[in-house]
């Protein structure tokens, strides 16, 4: 049906009406990157702050439109149609995601397998390190960079069977404990659920207390810091990006929380359960493919 | 009803499935055809603004010597030219013809996602106005071509790269909810009977397109991420001083880039598709292969990247398989043009305005496609790389490519759009104008690529004086015949000639079973199709 208030009680597609929230979700995300480009270019200005209003309004945003996307399900506007677009949605923003990480990845591959022998002068790249750095012995991970002057090298790389270890079974836990909150939902199980669902969430957050933990570690006892040669450029960001997903894919699953304690979702429908879902099996697989190439191999 | 106070306001007017008045009615619309038709006057708007920063370079090109502008303003105008162009004018116009055309064609009531749909144009006005406003920053905008290599784009760059990089980063997110709304569309809001075998050839195309799009614009961000960090952050992931390697920033570009140079044709490819058979009265020829082709474009520009490479030291093996790879690509495009071919053959054409810029893309796009199987050849290319050849290459394919096929598809359902038939007379006008136009813009800059003239600089050497005048006349007139075109868009929608529901005899589709101008909303109830 064209529009919610004309649908007849089984509407064929839900096509909602005029919404303020998208232009009001353009406008915050505009504020939050332009403040973020002051706060980087002219960190003593005050133009930085509109950063900080666009995130409040992206804030806002997450309550006021999703809360209505929530009242609109509950009211039963929703149809299968409506549920598989979501489906098809929710799956296509995953993939995105992944090519996301993919180019982290594919950038520590190259680096690895290509640029780094070649500054060492394999192959047909002697004239490289002879012209570049004669020093330089390519090795991984990195510990002395070509240029030692301009990028201080770490004092050694993080042992991968300590903490990314805990760090790999409480992730690889929290998949099984969320796997066991949707078999309690589907049974209507709903205290199952609710304890199973903090417990996959209080993992995610022990996950994310020995992330920081192992940062400061790698700042303070390593010298592997951003700023000591590739090594630690590829480390950073590809654990980095994860742990903020693994943040997000953690407030995703409060939010889930908080709508069971409220009795939301039914055993046959409850979508927004299965999304977040998906994306902290994501994420979960992401932190393999990190433990396996940023750490072990 | 569930809603908040203003979309509660809002229900009158939808009851009588009109439009709410006013600036509201564009700002916190979900109507797809009001989203098209944002999208597509952003796009002109942006057209016209890329297109003076071209007459910009073209006029200090006109003589040899500096005369009108410092080459600092010279390197700021050819990026943000071909920024703009990209991400501003083509890519957007591609967009709102999707959301005018696709639930139209496939009989759905709009769009799969309409609220994420309003989203994702109104990020686009921000993201250039940031992107333009760097303009006036200290040092000036982006001054490192479009293609922003490192480490032009992060040593030696101006620190308005910053806002350049956030803004590349909200026309991703814009570019990423766009494909997801158009695959979702595509996947689940077809109408009954209508198999994936009967799309029509615009959905198949811009289905594929959005996958393209979902999976190479998060490289995107994730390599203009990674300048970030080693401009503001001390990190060397393009610094072979910590590691890293210039090149690598070329190859997650490129990794990026090559599909995107699809993003923007494989559209333009089901415009045609459905623009040739309406005028030859025939169905299209081939129209199974036509979907394979696309397909395979689209599998090909994955392992194609390197060659826009080929000079900066790839190991052999690297050289010879982008080499190959690149040059299968003319297999699908030539059955492309091949079925466009057979389908005006012993067809009843007529030559109406679409049809005259279909076939001016027929041709001209071939040019350019067979100047791309010329750059292809590692070998040769080492003479042509960075050259005038590389410009009227791309140019070639997208100025007569992509842009003459939005003009097509513009007059195609202009008809539909406003209810009003199009001036012929002056349509013709436009085309003639056009193809004279981009033809003594760009056929000369072979010559002068092929002849050493080197891409992206103010000044040149007196050899290349004529051609660059030729090419530099040709640019003003396609400039300003643009503006004729706006005028006859102008001129359609206040005019009172009627369109019929099906203005072209020879078309076929559910657009053409809803009225003219298509009602405000269409397919509440999804049409059978057998």
């Amino acid at each position: 049906m064209s529009s919610s208030s004309t649908a007849p009680a089984n509407p064929l597609y839900f096509v909602p009406a005029q919404s303020h929230w998208p232009i009001i979700t353009a406008i915050g995300l505009f504020l939050l990157m332009f403040g973020g480009g002051h706060l980087i270019n002219h960190p003593d200005g005050l133009l930085k702050w509109s950063g900080l209003l666009g995130f409040l309004v992206i804030i806002w945003i997450f309550f006021g439109w999703f809360g209505a996307v929530v009242k609109e399900s509950l009211s039963g506007l929703y149809s299968p149609q409506m549920d598989r677009s979501f489906r098809w949605g929710m799956r296509w923003f995953i993939f995105s995601e992944v090519m996301f990480f993919a180019a982290f990845f594919g950038a520590l591959f190259y680096i690895r397998q290509l640029s780094i022998p070649w500054l060492g002068g394999d192959g047909a790249h002697q004239m490289t390190q002879i012209l570049l750095w004669p020093d330089f012995v390519a090795h991984w991970p990195l510990i002395n960079p070509p240029d030692e002057q301009a990028f201080a090298g770490p004092k050694a790389v993080i042992d991968p069977w300590h903490l990314p270890l805990v760090n790999t079974v409480l992730l690889l836990t929290s998949s099984i404990t969320l796997t066991l909150a949707h078999h309690a939902l589907k049974k209507g199980h709903r205290a199952q659920l609710a304890s199973w669902l903090a417990i996959t969430i209080g993992l995610g957050v022990l996950f994310l207390v020995i992330q920081a933990e192992e940062y400061i570690e790698a700042y303070t006892l390593l010298d592997l810091t951003l700023n000591s040669g590739v090594y630690g450029s590829t480390f950073f960001i590809l654990t980095g990006f994860h742990g903020l997903h693994v943040t997000l894919g953690g407030i995703i699953l409060l939010v889930m929380l908080i709508r069971i304690i409220k009795g939301h979702f039914t055993m046959q429908h409850h979508f927004g359960f299965e999304a977040a879902a998906w994306y902290w099996h994501f994420v979960d697989v992401v932190w393999l493919g990190l433990f396996l190439f940023v750490y072990v191999l | 009803m569930s809603h908040s106070s203003a979309q509660a306001s809002a229900h009158s007017e939808h009851e009588h499935g009109q439009p709410a008045k006013g600036l509201t009615r564009w700002l916190y619309t979900t109507n797809h055809k009001d989203i098209g038709t944002l999208y597509l006057w952003f796009s002109f708007a942006m057209f016209l603004t890329g297109g003076c920063m071209a007459l910009v370079i073209r006029s200090e090109l006109f003589q040899p010597g500096l005369q009108l502008v410092q080459p600092e303003f010279f390197n700021q105008m050819t990026t943000l030219h071909g920024l703009i162009m990209v991400f501003g004018a083509v890519m957007p116009a591609f967009v709102g013809l999707a959301n005018w055309m696709i639930p139209l064609m496939v009989g759905a009531p709009d769009m799969a996602l309409p609220r994420m749909n309003n989203l994702s144009f109104w990020i686009l006005p921000f993201a250039f106005a940031m992107l333009l406003s760097t303009l006036l920053m200290e040092g000036g905008g982006p001054n490192f071509g479009w293609t922003f290599y490192a480490p032009l784009s992060t040593t030696y760059a101006p620190p308005s790269v910053t806002f350049f990089i956030f803004s590349v980063h909200m026309m991703g997110i814009s570019s990423i909810m766009g494909a997801i709304n158009v695959v979702a569309t595509t996947l689940n809001m077809r109408a009954p009977g209508m198999t994936m075998m009967k799309m029509p050839l615009f959905v198949w195309t811009w289905l594929i397109t959005a996958f393209l799009l979902i999976a190479v614009m998060p490289v995107l961000a994730g390599v203009i991420t990674m300048m970030l960090m080693d401009i503001h952050f001390g990190t060397s992931f393009f610094n072979a001083g910590g590691g890293g390697d210039p090149v690598l920033f070329q190859h997650l570009f490129w990794f990026f880039g090559h599909p995107e140079v699809y993003i923007m044709i494989l559209p333009a490819f089901g415009i045609i598709s459905h623009i040739v058979p309406t005028f030859s009265r025939k169905r299209l020829f081939g129209y199974a292969s036509m979907v394979y082709a696309t397909a395979s474009i689209a599998f090909l520009s994955f392992i194609v990247w390197a060659h826009h490479m080929f000079t900066v030291g790839l190991p052999l093996a690297g050289e010879l398989f982008f080499m190959y790879s690149t040059m299968l690509i003319a297999v699908p495009t030539g059955v492309k043009v091949f079925n466009w071919i057979s389908t005006m053959f012993r067809g009843s054409l007529s030559f109406e305005t679409p049809m005259l810029f279909a076939i001016g893309f027929i041709v001209l796009f071939t040019i350019g496609g067979f100047s791309g199987l010329m750059l292809a050849i590692a070998p040769a290319d080492f003479q042509y790389h960075d050259t005038y050849f590389v410009v009227a290459h791309f140019h070639y394919v997208l100025v007569p490519g992509a842009i003459f096929s939005i003009i097509a598809g513009a007059y195609y359902w202009l008809p539909k759009w406003t209810g009003h038939m199009v001036d012929e007379r002056l349509g013709r006008w436009h085309f003639w104008l056009s193809i004279i136009g981009v033809n003594l813009t760009f056929f000369p800059m072979h010559f002068l690529g092929l002849a050493g003239m080197p891409r992206r600089i103010p000044d040149y050497a007196l050899q290349f004086a004529d051609f660059n005048m030729i090419a530099s006349i040709g640019g003003f007139l396609f400039g300003f015949s643009q503006l004729l075109f706006l005028y006859i868009v102008i001129k359609c929608i206040r005019s009172t000639d009627q369109a019929p529901d099906k203005p072209w005899e020879g078309a076929e589709g559910l657009e053409w079973q809803v009225p003219s101008p298509a009602p405000y909303h269409t397919f509440s109830t999804p049409p059978k199709v057998d």
